[in-house]
């Protein structure tokens, strides 16, 4: 039968602030849910991942409506939240497609997002003590 | 940093340190989680590296 660790009476009623805190700053969520361990891991792994993306010749995708994929691209990057903010405000992320890492820069950036969505669904399990 | 493998490894070891981070709750379960599943992500890229030599996509 799996583990129920103790999670904070105010973070239970707050699952969706929870949420939203874990999708601004990757492991916040954790850490506000007393799973510091945790969360201090995410807070460093994930936007050091979308660093590398960005380090990589990655590209910030627009949200261009005439390119369903290039918005689904978009949507999943924008799932990392924070980060993404600061690298679209620091002109970061425009993308050299002749560079040799642009695809793997690429893969990084839309993982990391999709791998905090991720961990966001977790925080609201754990948010509602199914886990 | 524009190895192929190296980036490879990088990018499983990162995939494979958050799903052990989710899926398990016990630390020594997650390290050996991550463990496997970031060998089992090299080793099947390698695998499939080598298979799509004779098969060619």
């Amino acid at each position: 039968m799996a583990r129920v660790r103790s999670v904070p009476q105010s973070a239970a009623k707050n699952a969706t602030m929870v949420c939203a805190l874990a999708w601004l700053l990757p492991g916040a969520g954790h850490i506000w849910l007393g799973r510091r361990r945790t969360g201090l891991i995410l807070i460093v792994t994930l936007p050091a991942m979308f660093a590398i993306g960005l380090l990589l010749e990655g590209a910030l995708f627009p949200f261009d409506v005439e390119q369903p994929l290039v918005v689904l691209a978009a949507l999943a990057e924008v799932g990392i939240g924070l980060p993404y903010l600061c690298a679209s405000l620091l002109g970061l992320g425009d993308g050299r497609v002749v560079a040799v890492t642009f695809e793997y820069g690429n893969t990084f950036l839309v993982v990391a997002g999709l791998l905090n969505l991720l961990v966001v669904l977790d925080a609201y399990d754990v948010a509602h003590r199914r886990k | 940093m524009t190895s192929h493998f190296w980036l490879m490894t990088l990018f499983a070891g990162f995939v494979s340190l958050v799903f052990a981070l989710v899926i398990q709750d016990d630390p020594m379960q997650q390290l050996r989680f991550g463990a496997m599943l970031w060998v089992a992500l090299s080793a099947g890229a390698v695998l499939l590296g080598w298979l799509m030599y004779p098969l060619p996509l």
